[in-house]
């Protein structure tokens, strides 16, 4: 049951499934930090407060999100398609992943943001600061401990994804739980793949904290 | 000394909440001297901290002007404002210093901001640090930090810029009496030393008397009264005023029907048995109902609320008597110190 082929499978499924985690999450955040940012700087107590832009932008991340992901990942097939030319394997599935986490980082980031408190922001202001330095020298160093953690919640959260994309034939991990474990009744080899996921996570969530915690000043 | 720095104009603020239409500040005429350290007094929402923060700008008067050193905020464009912020310090009743930059890089911060080479900021953070009296911290973040160090903190990163004026927002409202002793001797410091003109807000005023020459009394949106401390002290005009001034007394509609004075004493009379002489030389048994001695703009004051018998003349004999030996003294009529009216 466990021939060598077998597990080169499943070393190259976690291959797969790191690169399909960490590339969707950088892509995403390269999105959706911008996009929280916006979210918070146009708020009625922003920065600079916007209601139109902070509407639309608000109502785009709600609609996005509230898409189950399985939909969306075959909502986009034609325009995976047009993109890279195929619909299948790891990268095909970036393509979901970062479209569906995007908004979910933008409201992460926003509610990082909100927390850091406001009279930090005013000092700031009251040194004379400009609103695109109080955003890099003030506002995003002040919440970055909060930004970690919900950098940790979303790896996560999108390395599960990345397993529902199996279904489609994205590959990685959740692939071979599918196809041998559910298609073939493999279940040991089922439970493996799920192990493994669980010791990723695991990994990824002790990082992500250990860092978290390195970082913050506030703790002392 | 003398040349103004900081002129209100008719300045008003509305502000559009949810609960309304409310006047923050009506109709606000002020000046502050180049030198001063001026106190603005108040009790809690009574627009002290919005006042303060259209003198920076960080609230945007609905009407009226803000002239800064001889040029006029309200018409500036935003890279102006920012500019002219630099040279307007400000520090805060939370501290407000940022929790992930120790000491040394908060003082930075603003030096930063105004993209000095970073050597320079750090050579003149440690002075400014040393100069607070921190000079062991540098490298401590706030939450190592106690109120008084980040207050420390914080006057130092105000100064970086060499700001011609420091804007103090209840500064030392979060800090226990001996902590506020200190923070207030230190910006008592930096005014005699650096000539930093110094705003003070506040709802005590004990702070007042330690610090200011010039106070403003800010009572629901408007200046009451404005002068020197030792004037107001003296002759309070406003309610408001008095009521800083002498606290609520305990039960006050008990007497309310006698005849109260209050006597202020300053300077050489403060040390005289003037209540004992009183009583013997005008026969009038009095009764005080409050007195106390404080140290404002370095004399010794001292006041006294007496209440008198009911009898005319004796009334009449005594204010004479007060007359005659130049002590300052006013009807009061005791309800003036009652929480309502």
């Amino acid at each position: 049951m466990f021939t060598a082929r077998m597990i080169n499978e499943m070393l190259n499924g976690i291959g797969q499934t790191l690169y399909m985690t960490l590339f969707s999450t950088f892509l995403a955040y390269v999105l959706g930090l911008p996009i929280g940012v916006a979210l918070y700087v146009t708020d009625k107590n922003g920065l600079k407060p916007c209601k139109p832009v902070n509407t639309v932008l608000g109502a785009i991340v709600n609609v996005v999100r509230s898409v189950p992901f399985i939909i969306l990942l075959i909502t986009v097939l034609p325009f995976t398609m047009w993109l890279l030319g195929t619909t299948l394997g790891p990268t095909a599935t970036v393509v979901p992943l970062v479209i569906s986490a995007a908004p979910f980082i933008g409201r992460m980031v926003e509610s990082s943001l909100k927390e850091v408190p406001y009279g930090v922001i005013e000092a700031a202001k009251a040194m004379g600061t400009p609103t695109f330095r109080i955003i890099v020298k003030t506002l995003i160093p002040e919440a970055k401990p909060s930004l970690i953690s919900g950098c940790t919640i979303t790896v996560t959260t999108i390395l599960g994804y990345t397993a529902m994309a199996g279904y489609v034939g994205g590959g990685g991990l959740g692939a071979i739980a599918i196809n041998y474990g559910y298609y073939r009744y493999n279940t040991p080899v089922m439970l493996v793949t799920v192990a493994l996921m669980v010791v990723i996570v695991q990994l990824f969530q002790t990082i992500g904290s250990f860092i978290e915690k390195k970082t913050d000043k506030r703790i002392r | 000394m003398g040349n103004e720095l900081i002129r209100i104009e008719h300045l008003s603020k509305v502000f559009n909440g949810a609960a309304g239409r409310i006047v923050a500040l009506d109709d606000i005429n002020l000046s502050i001297d180049s030198g001063d350290i001026f106190g603005i007094i108040g009790l809690s929402g009574a627009g002290k901290s919005t006042l303060v923060r259209c003198m920076n700008l960080l609230e945007t008067p609905t009407e009226g002007n803000v002239i800064f050193d001889g040029r006029n905020l309200m018409q500036m464009n935003q890279k102006e404002l920012l500019a002219t912020r630099q040279s307007i310090g400000m520090i805060f009743q939370d501290f407000n210093l940022m929790a992930q930059r120790n000491a040394i890089r908060n003082v930075c911060y603003p030096m930063e901001v105004a993209h000095m080479p970073r050597r320079d900021a750090e050579k003149r953070a440690k002075e400014l640090l040393e100069l607070v009296g921190l000079s062991d911290r540098m490298k401590s973040y706030p939450s190592q930090l106690s109120g008084g160090q980040k207050q420390r903190v914080a006057i130092a990163r105000a100064l970086a810029m060499n700001p011609k004026v420091l804007l103090c927002d209840e500064a030392t409202s979060a800090l226990d009496p001996n902590t506020t002793r200190q923070i207030l001797d230190l910006l008592k410091k930096i005014n005699q030393e650096l000539g930093v003109t110094i705003v003070v807000i506040t709802h005590e005023m004990k702070v007042i008397e330690t610090i200011c020459n010039r106070v403003a009394v800010l009572d629901q949106s408007h200046v009451v009264e404005e002068g020197m401390v030792r004037d107001v002290f003296i002759h309070p005009q406003s309610r408001i005023a008095r009521q800083l001034i002498m606290p609520a007394q305990e039960n006050p509609t008990a007497m309310s029907d006698s005849n109260c004075l209050r006597i202020v004493f300053d300077g050489y009379s403060a040390y005289e048995p003037v209540i004992s002489n009183l009583a013997l030389e005008c026969r009038a048994a009095v009764n005080i109902l409050f007195a106390n001695t404080r140290v404002v703009d370095g004399k010794t004051i001292g006041q006294m609320l007496l209440q008198l018998p009911q009898d005319e003349t004796t009334v009449l004999r005594v204010k004479q008597w007060l007359t005659d030996r130049n002590i300052t003294f006013k009807e009061e009529t005791l309800n003036v110190y009652g929480t309502n009216d």
